[in-house]
């Protein structure tokens, strides 16, 4: 299934301690480091400004990293990046938090909910950090499927595009579970390289990199 | 009071991932909110979760927050006068 005249125009992916954008590494570190370290470091060492990462939980914090890097290599004017629309998948929602959550109310004696934690278990929350940084207000939705659906990524994308409520969409997966990541972001516009296809959606998540 | 100030400062900047502050950076009298710390209506939350847990003073109206949490001195000092634990 393809999606004539629109092509994915960057992607960019974080896993096993790697940033990649475009299927180049652009940043590379210890693959074991737990997650909250990497983040940590990443944050520190590219120049980000931002102190609000450090209240995210580790989902939002992983899409707002990936969305950080995406962007800033994409040709998008910020006019463009605040009306692009945001479609977000992953497997494991915000079981991560969830579970911190439940740790803190299982004590009926010491039953101390933490706000803070609390509010990150929805998984669309990223969706909302990444939307509040760059100002973006196009439509956005969050799905949760048992494996990487390139089919619905790109359904819903082409539905957007299609009807014209965006320009321009950034999709992709991000998903946390205890020390597991991986996160795998595109932007879908009417130029770019790789053409707007479930094989080509499929390639880049897997291979990192598209061959005809 | 001193130290009960220190423990405060302490506690919020780790309770509230304020990364890029030390307590040394908390003026006595800085306001926590608005344009001292920054601090939004989450972290208020958390304070509140935070005077319970800690000293065992439940606050219940919000007004009575907004006057309690004006800086670490405003805060310490009712802290000092109203804690059970």
């Amino acid at each position: 299934m393809s999606n004539k005249n629109y092509y994915i125009s960057t992607y960019c992916s974080l896993q096993n301690g790697a940033l990649f954008v475009n299927g180049k590494a652009t940043l590379e570190m210890d693959r074991s480091l737990p997650f909250i370290v990497l983040a940590k470091t990443i944050y520190k060492e590219t120049g980000i400004n931002y102190p609000k990462f450090f209240k995210m939980d580790n989902l939002s914090k992983l899409a707002f990293l990936t969305a950080e890097f995406l962007l800033e290599h994409s040709a998008l004017s910020e006019k463009d990046v605040q009306k692009m629309g945001i479609v977000l998948s992953n497997k494991s929602a915000s079981l991560d938090t969830d579970r911190k959550h439940q740790e803190s109310i299982s004590d009926d004696k010491n039953y101390y909910p933490s706000p803070a934690t609390f509010v990150y278990t929805l998984p669309n929350i990223g969706i909302g950090e990444i939307s509040i940084r760059h100002q973006i207000k196009g439509e956005n939705a969050f799905f949760v499927f048992n494996t990487f659906n390139a089919k619905g990524l790109f359904q819903y994308a082409a539905s957007l595009l299609a009807s014209k409520k965006s320009n321009h969409v950034l999709c992709g997966w991000v998903d946390v579970d205890k020390e597991e990541y991986k996160s795998y972001f595109y932007i879908v516009s009417k130029e770019g390289m790789y053409p707007h296809t479930e094989e080509v959606i499929n390639q880049l998540y897997i291979n990192n990199e598209w061959k005809p | 009071m001193e130290a009960l100030k220190q423990e405060l400062k302490e506690s919020i900047i780790e309770q509230l991932n304020l990364e890029d502050f030390t307590p040394q950076d908390i003026e006595d009298n800085d306001a926590l909110f608005g344009d001292g710390l920054g601090l939004d209506s989450i972290d208020a939350l958390e304070l509140i979760v935070m005077m319970d847990k800690d000293y065992g003073i439940k606050l219940t109206d919000p007004d009575q927050g907004r006057e309690i949490f004006t800086s670490i001195t405003v805060l310490a000092d009712y802290i000092a006068q109203h804690r059970t634990k």
